[in-house]
C-alpha cells in the first residue's frame, strides 16, 4: 500500500472518529476539543489534495479563532451538563435511521457514476504555488464576490457587538454634544468683593 | 488506489454523522452549532476534492467564501446564544419554544 493511501486512511479514520466524538460526547468542552481534532485532520487531508493555502487557513482561522471563540462561550455560559443530554437515547433510533439512509443514498450515487475510476492526478510541478493561483483567481474573476465577503464580515462584526453590548446604568460616559453646548454661566460664577489690599 | 470516490465518501460520511448529531443533541444549542460547522466542513471537503481531481482552482475559491460565511455565522450564532443565556439562564432548545402556537 503506498504511503499516500496510508496517510489518507489514517487521517480519514481520525476525522470520522472525532466527528463521532463531537456528536456523542455530550459535554460541550469535550465536543469542542473533538471538533478541533476533526478540523485538524481535515486540514491534513486537504494538504494531501494540494490545497495548501486552505489547509493552513482552516487551522489558523478555524482552530485558532472560531474554536477558541466556541471554547470561550462554553466556559462563560457554565451550563450544567446533565439535563442537556436527556433525550439522547430517545432520538437515537430515528437519528441513526436518517443518517444511515442518507449515507446509503450518497454512497450509491458516488460509487456508480464512474468517479471510482478517476485516479489521483499527478502532483503539481516544482515551483507551483497554490496561494499564487488562488490569489490570481480571487483578485480578478472573483473580485466582486471577495468584496461582498469583506462587507459580510463587517456586518458580522457589527451584529455581534450590537447583540452582546449592554449599557449598564452605573457606567460613566461623556456626551460630546453636551460638552460643546455648555455656556459660561453654567460653569463660572463671578462674585464681587472688595479687595483686601486697599485698606 | 485513491480515487475521487474515496474523498467524496469521506465527505458524505462526515455529513451523515453531523445530521445524526443534530437529531441526537436536540437539547443543546451549542452542540447543534458545532454540528452545522461539521456539515460545512464536509461540503468543503467535496469542493476541495473536485478542485483537485478536475484540476480547477475555482472550487478552492468557493471553499474560501464558505469559510468566510461560516466564521460570520459562528460569531453571530454565539452572540445570540450569549444574549439568550443572559436572559433565560439556559441554552436548552425546549426553553426557546415561545413562538410555538
Amino acid at each position: 500500500m503506498p504511503i499516500i493511501e496510508i496517510v489518507f486512511y489514517l487521517f480519514g479514520a481520525t476525522l470520522v472518529g472525532s466527528a463521532l466524538g463531537v456528536v456523542t460526547v455530550g459535554n460541550p468542552i469535550y465536543a469542542v476539543l473533538f471538533l478541533v481534532l476533526s478540523f485538524f485532520s481535515a486540514a491534513c487531508i486537504w494538504l494531501l489534495m494540494q490545497a495548501e493555502f486552505l489547509a493552513i487557513v482552516l487551522v489558523l482561522v478555524y482552530v485558532g479563532a472560531v474554536m477558541v471563540l466556541f471554547l470561550f462561550v462554553v466556559m462563560m455560559l457554565d451550563v450544567n451538563v446533565t439535563p442537556l443530554t436527556e433525550g439522547f437515547t430517545r432520538y437515537l433510533p430515528v437519528g441513526l435511521l436518517v443518517a444511515f439512509a442518507m449515507a446509503v443514498q450518497m454512497f450509491l450515487v458516488i460509487w456508480t457514476r464512474g468517479m471510482e475510476n478517476q485516479a489521483l492526478p499527478a502532483p503539481k510541478p516544482e515551483g507551483y504555488s497554490n496561494t499564487r493561483e488562488l490569489g490570481l483567481l480571487l483578485y480578478t474573476d472573483y473580485l466582486y464576490a471577495f468584496e461582498i465577503a469583506a462587507v459580510l464580515l463587517l456586518v458580522a462584526i457589527i451584529a455581534a457587538i450590537a447583540l452582546t453590548h449592554r449599557r449598564r446604568p452605573e457606567t460613566k460616559y461623556q456626551d460630546p454634544s453636551q460638552q460643546t453646548q455648555i455656556k459660561r454661566v453654567d460653569r463660572v460664577r463671578l462674585v464681587k468683593m472688595p479687595s483686601e489690599g486697599e485698606e | 488506489m485513491l480515487t475521487l470516490a474515496h474523498f467524496l465518501s469521506l465527505g458524505a460520511l462526515l455529513f451523515c454523522i453531523s445530521v445524526a448529531g443534530i437529531f441526537l443533541n436536540r437539547k443543546n444549542v451549542l452542540i447543534l452549532l458545532m454540528c452545522v460547522e461539521l456539515m460545512l466542513l464536509a461540503v468543503n471537503m467535496n469542493f476541495v476534492a473536485f478542485a483537485h481531481f478536475l484540476d480547477h482552482t475555482a472550487g478552492q475559491v468557493f471553499v474560501f467564501f464558505i469559510l468566510t460565511v461560516a466564521a460570520a455565522e459562528a460569531a453571530i450564532g454565539l452572540a445570540i446564544l450569549v444574549v439568550l443565556f443572559r436572559n433565560r439562564q439556559s441554552i436548552s432548545v425546549d426553553d426557546i419554544a415561545d413562538l410555538k402556537g
